[in-house]
């Protein structure tokens, strides 16, 4: 969905995986941004009738981007930066406790 | 400047507290420092200068030319904060500001999370600058990913270098899209049309507020932007409707344009109608608002210093009205001389006499802001989609048809009471993509205006906390009273 500028500041590199796929993403980049930069067309399903949704404000406001890290629901992608090994999951719908997932 | 980056590293108490790091909470904590406040400056974004000055200080966008000269005069306000002794912490959301019972009202409690771990603090004054946001823009299909905010793509753009790949189209209205339509080109987006939805029928009423805005210091640069993006962008004038179509995925946008259907290919859409301040925070913290109807929007109701109806709680920035980033930092500064003279710490004639130029200086950024918020005001039919298939609540998908029917055959007459109907507004953005819509859709059932329907009445913890970070808190006695049975 989006790629980078030709002449942009270089940065270390972080290794994260989303949905269990390994990806490579920026220093400095928030989660959202590295998804995107990654061609993630979607990152969560809505609760309601499980439309598929992806990142659309990048400033905290729509809660589109709500992804699962490292296992916790409901995060707000665009406001967490990424860091090394992450694990990212698309978030189904509502979050449900642990017990309830079967 | 003292960083912060754990939440034990805060202090029990400050002077004051200001929300948000962008223009107007820079200059606010920067000012209130210099006069020997106590000062704790939060944001919950990793880098200072809010959206406007996004990344100034970590941008990968080397190309200065791209972002233009204007964006990077943000990095001397950062480095005003730098230089003075005001706390800063990052990634730090604020959830709560009330009164704080232990000290009788004296102080505010606020509420604070940082890194999963939240905390109570107390402040004796509080500035909130905590800006503005996209105003709505609900057209069929604008939840299908592929759509974005205009603004989004700016983020993208300065803090990380990234532009949308393949075809672009933006949509809208406002001074800002030819800003965003110059930058996004600047930095290698293939943009394919700017779809402008401006009004014609804004003209006359805008023509009144003319003269100001011939003698404002931004009429020369606005035309400048406007004309080498006209010139370098395909621009498509009075376009009246707007649809998204694609399955699973935008693939096209449809619009009509002088009474014809025309259609584009693309792989991202930008949506843009002005900006509206962020009402969420003061809301809550129960300041009283009004709408503005030049700037068509909620705004806080505020004296000439900034002060809100609550006292101690003062907002700057966009947040006091829309009124771009030079003023944003000049309404801080001004809001940040009466904290402390509030405090004691500055008399009243010190205050004035320090407030006095940044007045003129104010006064001179805002001459012409009228003939914009005439111009750029949206039309109708975006403010209340007519489709009735069109979601306005994004998070708990209510469409703009569910709304009409209950404010028309339920009887349904404010935002507050839609709630319970249909859950807009009760979903994880609580309210801030819906508001706006849900009360313009209502008012216009209802054959009312914006003002009589009113707002949603907004309540803490305005940013979700986990039950974790509630539970581990201290409860005062007070607090423990309120709950036990």
């Amino acid at each position: 969905m989006f790629r980078p500028m030709s002449d942009a500041k270089s940065a270390a590199t972080l290794s994260f995986s989303f949905d269990g796929r390994p990806l490579i993403g920026r220093d400095g980049d928030t989660v959202a941004a590295s998804l995107l930069a990654n061609g993630v067309d979607v990152c969560r399903e809505t609760p309601v009738s499980g439309a598929p949704r992806a990142p659309y404000c990048l400033m905290g406001v729509c809660f589109e981007c709500l992804v699962v890290i490292d296992g916790v629901g409901n995060r707000q992608g665009c406001m967490v930066p990424l860091r090394d090994g992450m694990t990212i999951e698309t978030q189904h719908g509502r979050r449900q406790p642990e017990e309830m997932q079967g | 400047m003292k960083p912060l980056t754990e939440i034990g590293q805060l202090a029990e108490h400050y002077d004051l507290a200001v929300v948000g790091a962008g223009p107007a909470g820079l200059s606010a904590a920067a000012r209130a420092s210099e006069l020997g406040l106590a000062v704790l400056l939060v944001d919950e974004n990793p880098e200072p200068g809010g959206q406007i000055y996004r990344s100034i200080t970590t941008t990968p966008v080397t190309d200065r030319a791209v972002l233009g000269v204007d964006y990077w005069r943000g990095a001397d306000l950062v480095a005003r904060l730098k230089r003075s002794a005001a706390a800063y912490a990052a990634r730090c959301t604020v959830w709560s500001i009330a009164p704080d019972v232990e000290s009788d009202g004296a102080s505010f409690e606020i509420g604070l999370s940082l890194d999963g771990r939240a905390r109570l603090i107390t402040a004796g004054q509080v500035i909130l600058a905590t800006g503005a946001q996209e105003r709505p823009f609900p057209i069929p299909g604008w939840t299908l990913p592929g759509v974005m905010t205009a603004g989004a793509a700016q983020i993208a753009l300065k803090s990380s270098a990234i532009v949308p790949k393949g075809r672009t189209v933006i949509a809208g209205c406002g001074p800002l899209l030819y800003l965003l339509a110059g930058q996004l080109a600047a930095a290698g987006a293939e943009i394919v049309a700017v779809l402008d939805t401006t009004p014609r029928r804004n003209w006359p009423a805008a023509l009144g507020a003319l003269p100001d805005f011939l003698r404002s210091p931004y009429l020369a640069k606005g035309l400048k932007l406007m004309a080498k993006a006209r010139r370098s962008l395909r621009f498509l004038g009075g376009v009246t409707s707007l649809a998204v179509e694609g399955s699973g995925r935008l693939s096209t946008i449809r619009f009509e344009r002088g009474g014809a259907s025309e259609s584009i290919a693309c792989d991202t859409l930008l949506l843009h109608q002005g900006v509206i301040p962020s009402v969420n925070l003061s809301n809550a913290a129960g300041c009283a608002h009004e709408f503005d109807t030049v700037q068509h929007c909620w705004v806080p109701q505020l004296d000439d210093w900034f002060a809100s109806s609550v006292p101690g709680i003062a907002i700057a920035g966009d947040g006091a009205g829309i009124g771009g980033a030079e003023s944003a930092a000049l309404r801080g500064e001004i809001a940040a001389l009466d904290s402390a003279r509030r405090l004691g710490r500055i008399t009243i004639a010190e205050r004035d006499n320090h407030a006095a130029p940044i007045r003129t200086a104010l006064g001179r950024t805002l001459r012409g802001r009228r003939f914009l918020d005439l111009l750029y005001k949206p039309a109708t039919q975006f403010l209340a989609p007519i489709v009735d298939d069109t979601i306005i609540c994004r998070c708990e998908e209510v469409t703009a048809g569910q709304v009409r029917d209950a404010a028309k055959r339920l009887g349904v007459t404010g935002p507050n009471q839609m709630k319970a109907f249909l859950r807009c507004g009760m979903g994880p953005c609580q309210g801030r993509l819906c508001g706006p819509t849900v009360v313009e859709l209502i008012a216009e059932t209802r054959g009312t205006t914006p003002a009589e329907v009113g707002y949603y009445r907004l309540r803490p913890p305005v940013k979700p906390v986990t039950l974790a970070e509630l539970a581990s808190l201290p409860q005062s006695e007070a607090a423990v009273k309120a709950v036990v049975r």
